[in-house]
């Protein structure tokens, strides 16, 4: 347990990190994915051309490829930025697939005589989205995009792996090998770090689940 | 499809011939005569092991001139000879060794539970890591030092960082290095980690980071493989000396082990596995054999 004492700063910073990561990859990838959801569900063809695309290629490729693709790839052109902001972005272009495709259920699951509707009183494609469909469709699909979102939470550890330093899984690393702490209570210690920020989450989820339920 | 058959077959061949040929070079390694003869006090590691006849013994399998595995069976590197000396003591040649890849993160664990006897393996001594197991050597000592690319005047050593904050630089996830450089640093945001330095040689090439920081040894091998891409400035500025790491207390076995670098010094085994294998490398300076520290 000393090893948690000891370290307990450098587990705390790891923990603020990653959680900042968590929060900027939460935003993020919501609003690329609905407006990826938009693209799926669009009238005009060549958008919805765009959506499946970014969807069926995205969500096939592992994250790490992805993050590969982005921190080694972009550089390669001339893009340079931080490691931090790479791994953000790959993060959030990840989930925004997953995002999307969660969004796009609820927004099957809403009646199309809604829709019909709204275009009968004469709303535009993005009013009835806007105002009709999206509105409900979030609050259909809570529990898959929480899915989702918890996911992406735990995925954000990887970053620690791509050049991202500082966050908790990069600590844990440093504590085990450089400072040659044995690597169970450290680990355990990320896990229970992690649940702090999942584990709210969840709990959050439920409640929103509960409050925006729609009873079809 | 009968030609493409033939070329097939010939290809094979050529493969096989020049498997053959890469295989026959390291009959010639073995730096050290197996001492069969020699006798131990009863209960003691080295009479274990001796009468066993077999040592498991872990390295790197990725650090190019000390531990690199690759598509042979056993590893090569600095590392590897300085471990075969010790097991040739005992009267255990090349055959009765085991080869178990113990990353840093690994290491102090392999020998605590007993899965390994020793582990050579670019392990810097350190006042942690003599809380879990004991030291035998220094058998090298390294030090850290900065690689840049060749066009840049910037960086003249590691204060450079803290004069420029812009300045990043990159190492390896956990490793001391990594660590070492921390105190250099006017934020921690300046420093990113990989995996491996490959990563890093990488990202200094596409302009992420403007510096590498690593033990001496390492950064010659990245400056040899990058066609005149990078240098490296700066003397050393920190002391990485590597030592055996064996179990915690077994002071019978770290004096037997000290003893043997002292003779393979002098009999200039140590050198010669030093000029077999990191000597290779460009700009690499022979080294001597440190003072040993006290076995505890």
């Amino acid at each position: 347990m000393s090893v948690i004492t000891n370290n307990f700063d450098l587990f705390f910073q790891g923990f603020l990190k990653t959680l900042g990561i968590c929060i900027i990859c939460l935003f993020g990838s919501l609003a690329l994915g609905t407006v990826i959801a938009g693209f799926r569900v669009s009238p005009v063809a060549p958008l919805r051309g765009v959506g499946t695309l970014y969807v069926n290629v995205v969500r096939n490729c592992p994250l790490t490829v992805v993050l590969f693709l982005i921190a080694f790839g972009l550089p390669e052109i001339g893009i340079n930025q931080s490691y931090y902001v790479f791994g953000c972005a790959s993060l959030i272009i990840y989930t925004a697939a997953f995002v999307c495709e969660a969004l796009r259920s609820g927004i099957n699951a809403i009646p199309a005589g809604q829709a019909e509707a709204a275009r009968a009183i004469g709303l535009t494609f993005s009013q009835n989205l806007g105002s009709v469909i999206l509105p409900q469709a979030f609050r259909t699909a809570i529990p898959p995009v929480g899915s989702v979102i918890i996911a992406m939470f735990k995925n954000s550890a990887i970053l620690g792996a791509f050049g991202v330093s500082g966050d908790l899984l990069s600590n844990a690393i440093m504590l085990t090998s450089s400072r040659g702490q044995d690597p169970t209570p450290v680990y355990l210690s990320i896990g229970f770090f992690f649940l702090l920020i999942t584990i709210p989450a969840g709990l959050l989820l439920m409640y929103l689940e509960r409050k925006a339920v729609i009873l079809r | 499809m009968r030609i493409s058959k033939a070329a097939a077959a010939a290809a094979v061949a050529v493969l096989a011939l020049t498997a053959c040929g890469g295989g026959s070079d390291s009959d010639d390694t073995g730096a050290a005569a197996v001492n069969d003869d020699a006798t131990f006090e009863a209960g003691t590691t080295m009479e274990t092991l001796q009468k066993a006849g077999k040592i498991t013994i872990g390295t790197k399998f990725d650090q190019p001139g000390f531990g690199l595995k690759g598509l042979s069976d056993a590893p090569e590197g600095f590392d590897v000879e300085i471990a075969k000396i010790i097991a040739a003591g005992l009267g255990i040649d090349d055959d009765g060794i085991t080869w178990v890849e113990t990353p840093s993160a690994v290491r102090e664990t392999k020998i605590e539970d007993g899965e390994v006897s020793l582990v050579a393996a670019t392990y810097t001594i350190n006042d942690e890591r003599k809380k879990r197991i004991t030291f035998a050597g220094p058998y090298y000592e390294a030090g850290q030092q900065i690689m840049v690319r060749s066009d840049d005047s910037a960086i003249t050593g590691p204060d450079s960082f803290k004069e420029n904050s812009a300045l990043k630089v990159c190492s390896v996830a956990g490793s001391t290095p990594a660590d070492n450089i921390g105190e250099y640093l006017a934020s921690k945001s300046q420093l990113v980690t990989f995996d491996v330095y490959s990563k890093c040689a990488d990202a200094l090439r596409t302009k992420q980071v403007d510096a590498v920081t690593t033990d001496n040894v390492i950064l010659l091998g990245l400056v040899g493989d990058s066609d005149g891409a990078f240098k490296v400035v700066g003397d050393t500025f920190t002391k990485e000396p590597y030592g055996i790491g064996i179990k915690k207390g077994d002071v019978a076995f770290c004096n037997y082990i000290v003893d043997t670098l002292k003779k393979a010094s002098e009999d200039g085994s140590y050198e010669k596995a030093w000029t077999e294998t990191a000597g290779k490398v460009e700009g690499a300076q022979t080294p001597t054999l440190p003072t040993a520290d006290a076995c505890a």
